[in-house]
């Protein structure tokens, strides 16, 4: 290093090359940086995204969704009807989430862990996406008189999900995800309790500040016989003012959780069976930063 | 051979751990940044001396800022670093320990603007080192740096820079 930076002093012979020589020297340096901003937030609409909150900050998440746009005139098209999920979600690390909430559909309560496995880096040392793990358990308590034998274990079912991001440029940035979903108890013995889906999702920075997002939840065929359930397909528009994240979204689910919008999704957006809607998320930092993100130079 | 060199270009001193602190705050919100990989060298003999950094360098407090900072206000995909290139006048003796104060003048490049800055600074020559020590302040707004009016009265209309930089002859 001090070698090269001699062999540069020599041909030192104005400020441009005193500059150009530290530029050099830090280009010359191996550094690699976490790709930070993927998304906004922490969901795209409704699927999660490897976005977290950073260790010690808790995000409270307002998830809000009127009735279907088809429900007529009478219900002013979905707007007297509200259903929504609120959550909480802490950054035990910068790593690991552990997220709760409660859903006004099937008045389901939820729990999830999310730990980001590898995070995708610039410069050297490149890393092409950042690869975050989603677990969650959810339990449903709306009373079913006539079905007394829905004890606890038929009301829980779980979703392990591998969320799979990649930040193409400052505006583009797209995430896979293979899903597992487990129901304890399904309607019909054609029903299996296990599904399977493809999610994937993308969004456009339209300004700094606000993007374009897009997100559709494919659950393979022949897997829900004894009700016709439709994939998720969903839009929103994020916009961002300094610890709030708004988000107006279009989605046929009416579900919030992975259970009820990948694998039980009824709406179609064929004849108008959609939902307006909006997320908001609130960030507080409630403890002390635990890893400076920025400070992994090698 | 780098001791022949050594004595030719003896007067050039260089930091690669140079700190800058920046300070935004106000009542609503508590804002600031330090950068410690911050590239410096100075030329004693010719009165001239660059700062280089990366902007991703900056380390806040709060994880949420600093990612803000970076997409919404500096932009640091488009524009990486932060330099300064300048001259400085005053006399420093390189072969006396003790604090001299220069005034330094040259341009500031940030967010894609360069701005002519004129700031008094110390050096101090101790041990062999040299210890560059300077604060000024900028405007955003100077840099084409645009705050959105929902969160203007939480920053500082005025950004105090801080800089340190603890510089070894090379």
């Amino acid at each position: 290093m001090s070698i090269s930076l001699m062999a540069w002093g020599l041909r030192l012979s104005a400020q441009e090359n005193l500059l150009k020589l530290l530029n050099d020297s830090a280009d010359a340096s191996p550094t690699f940086r976490h790709v930070t901003g993927t998304f906004k937030a922490e969901r795209i609409v409704n699927l999660q995204t490897v976005e977290a909150p950073a260790g010690g900050d808790l995000n409270f998440v307002i998830q809000h969704r009127f009735g279907q746009l088809n429900s007529g005139g009478y219900n002013f098209f979905g707007l007297d009807n509200a259903t929504l999920r609120l959550g909480l979600d802490y950054g035990i690390s910068d790593r690991l989430t552990v997220g709760v909430g409660r859903s006004t559909v099937d008045k389901t309560f939820d729990g999830y862990l999310k730990y980001r496995l590898l995070t995708q880096t610039d410069g050297s040392g490149h890393l092409p996406v950042t690869v975050t793990g989603f677990g969650s358990v959810s339990y449903y308590t709306q009373r079913y008189p006539d079905k007394s034998y829905l004890d606890a274990t038929y009301r829980t079912a779980y979703v392990g999900q591998l969320l799979i991001a990649r930040k193409f440029s400052r505006i583009f940035s797209a995430e896979l995800a293979p899903t597992w979903l487990h129901y304890n108890l399904v309607p019909t013995t054609d029903d299996r309790n296990d599904e399977f889906a493809v999610s994937a999702g993308g969004r456009l920075k339209i300004t700094r500040r606000m993007s374009i997002n897009l997100e559709y939840n494919y659950l393979l065929p022949n897997q829900v016989q004894s009700e016709k359930v439709r994939n998720s397909f969903s839009v929103g528009w994020d916009i961002e003012t300094g610890g709030h994240v708004f988000q107006l979204v279009v989605t046929n689910s009416q579900g919030l959780i992975e259970s009820q919008y990948i694998g039980r999704t009824n709406g179609n957006w064929g004849d108008g069976g959609i939902y307006f809607g909006f997320n908001i998320s609130r960030n507080f930092t409630v403890g002390k930063r635990t890893q400076h993100k920025a400070s992994n130079n090698k | 051979m780098a001791l022949t060199f050594g004595v030719s270009y003896g007067q050039q001193y260089f930091s690669r751990t140079g700190t800058v602190s920046f300070f935004a705050s106000t009542p609503l919100e508590d804002i600031k940044a330090d950068n410690n990989q911050v590239y410096v060298v100075i030329d004693v003999e010719k009165k001239q001396l660059a700062f280089s950094s990366l902007l991703k360098g900056f380390i806040f407090p709060k994880e949420l800022m600093q990612e803000h900072f970076n997409e919404n206000y500096v932009e640091s995909d488009k524009y990486p670093k932060a330099t300064f290139m300048g001259t400085f006048s005053g006399d420093v003796n390189i072969h006396k320990e003790g604090s001299y104060v220069i005034q330094v003048k040259g341009q500031l490049a940030l967010h894609n603007v360069a701005k002519t800055v004129e700031v008094p600074a110390t050096l101090e020559v101790k041990g062999g080192a040299l210890v560059a020590v300077a604060q000024f302040m900028v405007k955003p707004e100077d840099f084409q740096i645009t705050i959105p009016s929902v969160v203007r009265n939480k920053i500082a209309k005025e950004v105090t820079i801080k800089v340190n930089a603890n510089c070894i002859a090379k």
